[in-house]
């Protein structure tokens, strides 16, 4: 690892103007993934600004019928929540499927959603509750949010301060890991809101993406029978030597009913 | 960049100057001298580095020394009460011959103690397998690390640890 | 003998406290003062030629204490690593030997070949300087396809070898064999890929040295599974420094599956440059380092063919493989593929005719040389792959089929035709209780209900043999082994009556401190914390080979067992003296000497007392002191077999195998601890499932790029890729060790793979699949289901 300059900002502001003062500074939340790139020296920040501190970016809060997440809140309090398993029992299941119990005990959902590593699980969660993201300075959808591979619209300097997840009518979350990682390979993220039904695919692309045809099949008949066979085009999946992309677009396939079928149960 | 840390470690209040980027396995390695917790990988997946941060487990090769600024840590070094009365799960693991090289033992030992304590000491062997996903063995098959798992949690409730 | 705790006996283990306590000391743990840190810089390319080298900037940044390259070890006329087998291809001559330079000096032969050592005050300052280090690469086209090695245009890598080939060998008699493949009734052919893997050992290589100027003397201490062999090698043929200048400490050790048996590049430099920057250094692999410089394993593309004759009766067997040896022949490379595997065709059968012919190829790759097993889970493979295919096609019942040639245990000694003489066995009760065990007959209606579930269910068989206990001296010695393969053992009682025992062996996991020790006590009714077992310390043990093949106990456990003789015989003669009687008269017995026929007895402990203070003592006829050394050379390998049943399912939507149900039956000869049995063979089947369905070490065809580098991407078996283990023995004890007993290490890891692939097989052959290679990843498995359905479709 380089050295860098090390800070511990107790607050949102302080935090962002740190950020904003060194155009080389990187905000570190629960560090699974900044640590480890680190290390393997793939990125050289000059400073590093914790967000361990800052108390306003933790917890998980009801607001009416959206479940209101702090960008600071780990992985495993999301998964052991009793709001979150109440309200969005695919969502607690989602938390509680990433990584191992360690990384859930540090990694936190504002840094996972502001990575947007194209195999991590929650953009599916996000992308397919319609979520809104909330930093320090706006709103910003679910669809608006996740750009590319490692793509956000978050702009520089610009922190997650919380993400709202309206509740879901039905809700479910399949996850295919890679083997090796354990990351999601493909996961599906199916959700019935009061918005409509949405089919969030992460794993499978370089970023989340919808399946629209089987959205719109689930809408009429929310039942797995519905989807089977909907397939999707393997152009532009991922492929590597644990899945082809062919393997992928055929695992999304099944996932999405999978995830159907849990979601009715 | 060279910063103060300070710490309770095993009960004792420790401090020492690291730089900004001292993992906090380096600091209770190098700088405390403490080499019981090990470093298996450079992926943050192995386990041989768990301890417990404010009654958290993590892996002490991915947090800063600085970010534990404060914190109470528990290390394998700081389980037994003495050299001859061993922690409940030690003892699980002696037992049950859940180890055979020594490497990945501190961390299991430090994942399985949190792992059992999570699940309100009722565990199954599915569970359990499941739960040392960040644990990595190349000896024992686990097998016998479930078994040692399985063993300590009735163990370590009638402990009253 | 007090059951709890002799021969036999389920008893803890000494090593657990400090284990269990962060007490161990491996190598990285050790607190050297005035210490600097090494970093080695690593080849980025497969193949390349260095153009030019500039440390320069390196030098002058911060914390650097000294860089070295290859042209510094030519200048200090370094030797190259060698490899210590001479294999002789099938016209007589010695196999190709291409220099193997300590750090690459004009070549870079794979990604991760050693390209310079950074010596810093911090490992982050090393790190740092190596950043700055400017190589200027001429790249070259790599050959990393081992299939097409010896193709005509594929990228040399050695001048020394041409055609990328190190050897032709053969053995068996070509002709015989097929005259009797012309008249068999069915011929079962087979096309394999036993796939290259990466050991893993959790702890990472590590070294680290100290140069003492006053006296000359080297200490190294390394990550080593055979600290006198590492220091043999040293001494004679890399670095020149004199053996008796050179200790190498291989402390505890965080398991080794053979990776960490051979000389490497790394501790080379650490104790070679130890003298040169006049401090400690210390090196440990980082993770990355270990998957790319480590020594992998196993890599063979194999045809077999199976003659049977119409009842099933094996006929003959023909093998041909190429052996991947990476870019440089590693310390016993040319051993594995040749006399520990095709040594083992026969396996458990009586198939009267063999041939295999291996040729070994050089690739632009890792070195490849001994991983658990070495040589035999290779064999074991092809064998009881190619049995249950015959089964299959003939439509017999694969264990029938396995029974009805199986080695009758009334043939025993029996001489197969490729060399070896098996010792002992009795294969049939061992494939009945396994049967039993695993209840084989309910199979059917569990595959039923299994199919209910929308799950292709399938259960395989491995009924494995295995020569271990490397090994005969003059055996090996006249198929090329450098080196003898005894064992030693020295037992040296202290005055006040406890015992420190040294032996050759090294543990890194396998528990000889409980094992060896419950022997001496045993054999000498010394209590267990009374005796301490000492191992890997050059300065302390007698010259001893280490541990791997499964050696340590059948070698030196029986080196142990003839020095507890001498201490025996040595203690009559004293003990005769004390109690006035004849040396004749005495015996020995749960720790006391006694007259036959009478109450008079004299413990051991008086004894040795005696032996030290010999003031009433036998002088004129017995030495005083009670400190004995025992060298074993054993009378032949020693064959531990089994078998193994696998039963598991397929999700034919995901193409995801999950192990329902693993049966393991085996012959350890006698046991002296089965807890500790039992975990070695639990590890071994992890290891060997691993190889069949999650591990596989791949490089890209064309680059040469290690794609598998992490444990992102190289699947390391967990705890939930496993159900728990079902396990039993059969005991034929070996005739020909003291102790009776066989070697245990490697059976895991030899058998299992082949029972999970027949077992995948298995359950695939309903939906069409005729093969599937290892890994059997869900990709693999799901593709494999597609390409026969697309076939079906044709
Ligand atoms: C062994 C292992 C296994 C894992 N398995 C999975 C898995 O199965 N599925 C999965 O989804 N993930 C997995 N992860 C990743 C894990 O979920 C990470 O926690 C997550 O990707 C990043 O979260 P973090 O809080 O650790 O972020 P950090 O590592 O601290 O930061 C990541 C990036 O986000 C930025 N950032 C952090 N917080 C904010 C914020 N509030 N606002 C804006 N930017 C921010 C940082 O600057 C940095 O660029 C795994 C990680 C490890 C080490
Ligand atoms: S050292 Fe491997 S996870 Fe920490
Ligand atoms: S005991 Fe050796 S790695 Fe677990």
């Amino acid at each position: 690892m380089y050295d860098f300059a090390y800070h511990r900002p107790k607050s949102v502001a302080d935090a962002v103007k740190l950020l904003k003062d060194k155009p080389e500074a990187r905000a570190i939340s629960g560090g699974m993934t900044l640590i480890p790139t680190l290390k393997q020296r793939l990125a050289r920040p000059s400073d590093v600004v914790d967000l361990g501190a800052v108390k306003e970016l933790s917890g998980i809060k009801l607001e009416g019928t959206n479940v209101v997440i702090g960008g600071m809140t780990k992985h495993a309090e999301v998964a052991t929540s009793a709001d979150v398993k109440a309200a969005i029992p695919a969502l607690a299941h989602l938390a509680g499927h990433i990584g191992d119990p360690q990384v859930r005990n540090r990694g936190t959902i504002g840094g996972s959603v502001a990575n947007n590593d194209p195999a991590a699980d929650y953009p599916g969660a996000v992308v397919a509750l319609n979520a809104t993201v909330t930093t320090n300075t706006r709103k910003i959808a679910a669809d608006e949010f996740f750009k590319g591979l490692f793509e956000t619209a978050l702009a520089d300097g610009e922190l997650i301060t919380s993400i709202s997840f309206p509740k879901a009518e039905k809700a479910a979350y399949m996850k295919f890991p890679n083997p090796a990682s354990r990351y999601a390979m493909v996961g599906v993220f199916v959700a019935k809101t009061a918005a409509g039904v949405r089919v969030a695919v992460t794993g499978a692309g370089p970023c989340v993406f919808r399946v629209k045809a089987m959205e719109d099949a689930l809408a009429k008949n929310f039942s797995s029978a519905a989807i089977k066979d909907i397939t999707i085009p393997a152009d532009g999946l991922n492929s590597d030597i644990h899945g082809s992309a062919e393997y992928r677009a055929h695992l999304v396939g099944v996932m999405a009913r999978r995830a159907v079928d849990a979601a009715n149960k | 960049m060279s910063i103060s840390v300070a710490m309770t470690v095993n009960g004792k209040a420790v401090s020492g100057k690291v730089e900004a980027r001292t993992l906090l396995v380096q600091f209770l390695r190098e700088h405390l001298g403490m080499t019981g917790t090990h470093v298996g990988c450079d992926t943050s997946q192995c386990g041989a580095c768990v301890v417990d941060v404010d009654g958290k487990s993590v892996k002490s090769c991915t947090i800063l020394a600085v970010q534990a600024e404060g914190s109470k840590v528990i290390t394998i070094e700081g389980l037994a009460e003495s050299p001859d009365k061993l922690h409940p799960m030690q003892e699980a693991f002696r037992e049950n011959h859940a180890l055979q090289c020594g490497f990945c033992t501190p961390g299991m030992v430090m994942s399985a103690i949190d792992m059992v304590k999570r699940h309100n000491y009722q565990l199954d062997e599915a569970t359990v397998r499941r739960e040392l996903e960040g644990n990595l063995c190349r000896c024992t098959g686990y097998h016998n690390i479930v078994k040692a798992i399985l063993a300590a949690a009735p163990a370590m409730k009638s402990a009253g640890v | 003998m007090t059951a709890a705790t002799g021969i036999g006996a389920r008893v803890l283990r000494t090593e657990d406290k400090r284990f269990l306590t962060g007490t161990g000391r491996y190598v990285d743990d050790l607190p050297l003062a005035r210490a600097t840190y090494a970093y080695f810089l690593r080849s980025p390319h497969a193949h390349a030629k260095i153009k030019n080298l500039d440390i320069s900037a390196a030098a002058k940044m911060s914390g650097v204490v000294n860089i070295f390259t290859g042209k510094d070890l030519v200048d200090a006329k370094v030797g190259g690593l060698i490899c210590g087998w001479v294999v002789k291809d099938k016209h007589g001559e010695p196999h190709k030997a291409p220099p193997h330079p300590v750090m690459a000096v004009d070549t870079v032969r794979y990604v991760g070949d050693t390209v310079a050592m950074v010596v810093a005050n911090s490992y982050d300052d090393a790190k740092d300087a190596a950043e700055a280090i400017k190589v200027d690469y001429d790249v070259q086209p790599a050959n990393i396809d081992l299939a097409k090695s010896f193709d005509k245009g594929s990228p040399q890598v050695h001048p020394e070898a041409p055609g990328n080939l190190i050897y032709d060998w053969e053995i068996g008699v070509k002709a015989d064999v097929e005259a009797a493949f012309a008249k068999a009734a069915h011929v079962t052919k087979l096309d394999l890929i036993n796939n290259r893997l990466i050991p893993n050992a959790m702890e990472p290589r590590a070294a680290a040295a100290e140069y003492d100027k006053g006296t000359g003397n080297y200490t190294l201490w390394s990550t080593s599974q055979n600290p006198h062999v590492l220091r043999l090698i040293l001494s004679a043929f890399v670095l020149g420094i004199p053996e008796h200048k050179l200790r190498v400490v291989a402390p505890d050790v965080g398991g080794g599956f053979g990776s960490k048996i051979f000389c490497y590049a790394d501790e080379t430099m650490v104790c070679w440059a130890a003298s040169r920057v006049g401090r400690p250094i210390k090196w440990t692999a980082e993770r990355s380092e270990s998957f790319q410089t480590d020594c992998h394993g196993r890599d063979h593309v194999t045809h077999a063919e199976l003659a049977l004759d119409k009842d099933g009766k094996f006929l003959a067997l023909k093998v041909e493989t190429i052996a991947n040896m990476g870019a440089y022949l590693s310390t016993f490379a040319t051993a594995v593929p040749t006399y520990l595997y095709a040594t083992l065709l026969a396996g458990q059968y009586t198939t009267p005719l063999i041939y295999a012919n291996v040729k070994a190829a050089l690739t632009h790759t890792a070195p490849v040389d001994a991983y658990r097993g070495a040589g035999r889970p290779e064999a074991t493979f092809v064998v009881e792959s190619i049995v249950s295919k015959a089964a299959a096609e003939m439509k017999i019942d694969p264990a029938e089929l396995r029974r009805k040639n199986f080695i009758p245990s009334t043939a025993f000694p029996y001489q197969t035709p490729v060399a070896l003489q098996y010792d002992s066995g009795n294969y049939p009760p061992i494939i009945d209780e396994a049967m039993k065990m695993a209840d084989y007959k309910g199979f059917e209606a569990r595959r039923t209900e299994a199919k209910s579930r929308g799950k292709l269910r399938g259960i395989g068989f491995s009924s494995y043999i295995e020569a271990c206990g490397l090994a005969p001296s003059q055996v090996v010695g006249s198929l090329g082994a450098g080196v003898g393969q005894w064992e030693s053992a020295q037992i040296k009682f202290n005055p006040t009556g406890n015992v420190q025992v040294m032996t050759g062996a090294h543990s890194h996991g396998q528990s000889h401190e409980t094992t060896f020790a419950q022997i001496i006590h045993d054999k000498l009714g010394v209590p267990m914390d009374q005796i301490e077992i000492v191992h890997g310390d050059t300065a302390t043990t007698p010259f001893g080979m280490g541990s791997y093949g499964s050696r340590s106990l059948a070698v030196g456990g029986s080196a142990i067992v003839k020095a507890t003789e001498k201490i025996i015989a040595k203690g009559k003669k004293v003990a005769a003296h004390l109690m006035e009687a004849s040396v004749a008269d005495v015996e020995f017995e749960n720790g006391v000497f006694k007259v036959t026929g009478t109450d008079k007895n004299v413990p051991l402990a008086q004894v040795v007392f005696a032996a030290y203070v010999p003031h009433n003592y036998p002088l004129a006829e017995v030495e005083p002191g009670m400190d004995e050394n025992a060298f074993y050379d054993p009378a032949n390998f020693v064959y531990p077999a089994g078998t193994q049943i696998c039963e598991l399912e397929i999700d034919p939507d995901t193409g995801t195998t999950e192990i329902v149900n693993f049966t393991a039956i085996d012959d350890f000869g006698n046991i002296i601890n089965p807890m500790i049995v039992e975990g070695q063979v639990h590890g071994g089947i992890v290891q060997g499932v691993g190889q069949a369905l999650l591990e596989g070490a791949v490089y890209d065809k064309s680059t040469g790029q290690l794609i598998s580098g992490s444990f992102m991407d190289y699947t390391m078996p967990r705890a939930d890729n496993f159900p728990s283990f079902k396990l039993g023995y059969k005991v034929t004890p070996c005739p020909h060790n003291p102790l009776g007993v066989k070697g245990c290490g490697e059976a895991g890891a030899i058998a299992s793979p082949a029972a999970v692939m027949n077992a995948i097989h298995n359950a695939l052959a309903p939906v069409g699949v005729k093969h599937v290679e290892m890994p059997a990843t869900p990709l693999n498995v799901w593709q494999s289901i597609k390409g026969a359905q697309r076939q079906a479709a044709e």
